[in-house]
């Protein structure tokens, strides 16, 4: 991550708009891109990574959290997608057991509590640091260069549809 | 077909390896012996729940699991009629090196191979403990999935309702973590409720409004840290009673929620006006005595015999599996080596998906 690069804030009223978020960042996704999402328990990592992985999906399934299972794979129009959930992760050579390693270079990755990865957190990938703020929540969006086209145009598209 | 049957049973679907002997007909069978590699030690070494990632450490215990299963069944694998495994859902690599061990079983000795869902291996524990009759109303609570299930065949099941975000174990769990109790959620946090006042913290009971069978639990974990950090903003911390009364007023708004959701999919399932009414449960909900109870006098109430089979059952373990492949065998359903893994596997496919489906707008 470069330093240089300013976060794009982006605010969420309420469980609608983090959700919109979903919606509005998959449009711009693709193989390979791989998103970190941030945030405590409660901040709606899994709540924005269900939107997204519902807009992608041809036919509507359930999306369940990967707490238990650590990761869900599904077909979305991209191609292949892994919803991970690496709170349970003790150790980072575990990744490799899971096949992350390869999947984040083939696959779209959202990967909630990405500070589990150590060492292994990709340096090309999104980071959305979800947060509580006052009785909304709001959303930083933090990547490298190769990303910030693509922040702004997922700002744009969240102020478009707040409209 | 009604001969008697013995079926060796392989699981490996989560953080647990089992394996396991069954014997007798659909109806009537009995655990002869039931292995369960739990990870209890472990877990209390890490002081949290360790996934067992590697499908090579599934595959190692497996083998020492499916040898103490039968001989503690005094069985030979000669003596198997067939060999049945879960098959999905769960983390892929646990489903995967439990159906390469079974195939290759099923291989070496020429057995038939039975796959079966998980899910339906929960769902039908009440017919192996107490020769349930079908139609039977389940309420079926097993890692990420809670749903109501009317059990109507070994594989029809009718969905009626269920989560449309998180399991209420997640939210235990979770709710745990935000109070700083330790993990597995479920216990501590009934625990630590026993001491504290319910009424004290408001919490949503979302989608009772609504004349359905469905839940939603994900909001509970927002309630919950807002409730905490308005308190710790307060007092610059949380006292034990405080947490108590969190955790009380926790544990009463999910039995809220279970109340009134199996209340409604009761009335569903009593509508078709089964023969034997019963509410069974299994998984990790049968643990929690306030739930429990709550749901032993409603089931009182409405004339419903209220079922949960012994916790060694209800959580996950492979004679469940066992049984529900013996069904399945003697209904003459069997897979071959093209059995494959499968980490998401509905058990109603015809029901509407709902986990996540819940509030989403129109699609373009």
């Amino acid at each position: 991550m470069d330093a240089d690069d300013p976060p794009t804030r982006i605010p969420l009223a309420d469980e609608a708009a983090t959700q919109r978020l979903g919606r509005v960042l998959e449009s711009h996704l693709r193989a390979g891109d791989v998103v970190l999402l941030e945030g405590d328990i409660g901040a709606g990592k899994t709540c924005l990574a269900r939107a997204l992985i519902q807009e992608g999906l041809a036919v509507l399934e359930d999306v369940p959290s990967p707490t238990f299972t650590l990761v869900q794979t599904y077909a979305v129009r991209h191609g292949e997608l892994w919803h991970c959930d690496l709170y349970r992760l003790t150790d980072p050579d575990e990744l490799f057991e899971l096949g992350l390693d390869s999947a984040m270079e083939t696959a779209i990755c959202l990967i909630e509590w990405p500070d589990r990865m150590g060492d292994a957190r990709p340096k090309n990938a999104l980071t959305i640091k979800l947060s509580t703020d006052g009785a909304g929540r709001s959303a930083e969006l933090i990547g490298p260069e190769a990303w910030q086209t693509r922040c702004r145009e997922i700002a744009a598209g969240m102020r478009a549809v707040d409209v | 077909m009604r001969q008697t049957l013995t079926l060796l049973g392989i699981e490996s679907s989560c953080d647990d390896t089992a394996a396991a002997v069954v014997r007798g007909m659909a109806g009537d069978a009995e655990v002869v012996s039931s292995v369960v590699a739990g990870q209890t030690e472990l877990h209390a070494a890490y002081g949290g729940v360790v996934p067992e990632i590697a499908a090579r450490a599934h595959a190692e215990k497996l083998d020492i699991c499916i040898e103490q299963a039968l001989s503690q069944a005094n069985c030979n694998i000669s003596e198997i009629d067939a060999i049945a495994v879960t098959a999905g859902p769960g983390l892929i690599g646990g489903v995967l090196s439990g159906v390469m061990c079974a195939k290759g079983l099923a291989a070496a000795t020429g057995k038939p191979l039975v796959g079966v869902n998980h899910l339906a291996g929960h769902a039908l524990t009440p017919r192996l403990t107490d020769a349930c009759e079908f139609p039977y109303l389940m309420l079926l609570v097993s890692g990420g999935h809670c749903q109501f299930l009317i059990a109507r065949g070994p594989e029809d099941f009718s969905r009626l309702g269920g989560t449309i975000d998180d399991a209420p174990g997640e939210a235990f769990d979770k709710t745990a973590r935000l109070l700083g109790l330790p993990q597995p959620g479920g216990p501590h946090v009934e625990r630590s409720a026993e001491q504290g006042d319910a009424s004290r913290f408001p919490l949503p009971r979302p989608l009772l409004d609504r004349d359905d069978c469905n839940m939603s639990f994900s909001g509970l974990k927002t309630a919950i840290l807002r409730s905490r950090d308005a308190v710790v903003t307060e007092k610059s911390g949380l006292t034990e009673q405080d947490r108590a009364d969190l955790a009380a007023s926790f544990q009463a708004a999910i039995r809220d929620i279970f109340i009134v959701k199996t209340r409604r999919a009761l009335a569903l399932y009593l509508a078709e006006v089964p023969a034997a009414p019963v509410l069974a449960i299994a998984g990790g909900v049968a643990a929690n005595k306030g739930v429990r109870s709550a749901l032993e006098s409603l089931c009182l109430d409405m004339g419903v015999r209220f079922l949960a089979p012994p916790m060694a059952l209800c959580t996950d373990n492979a004679a469940m599996i066992a049984y529900a492949g013996l069904e399945r065998f003697a209904a003459g359903q069997l897979d071959d080596l093209r059995l494959s893994a499968r980490p998401r596997w509905p058990l109603d496919t015809t029901s509407p998906s709902l986990i996540g489906s819940g509030k989403k707008g129109a699609k373009a």
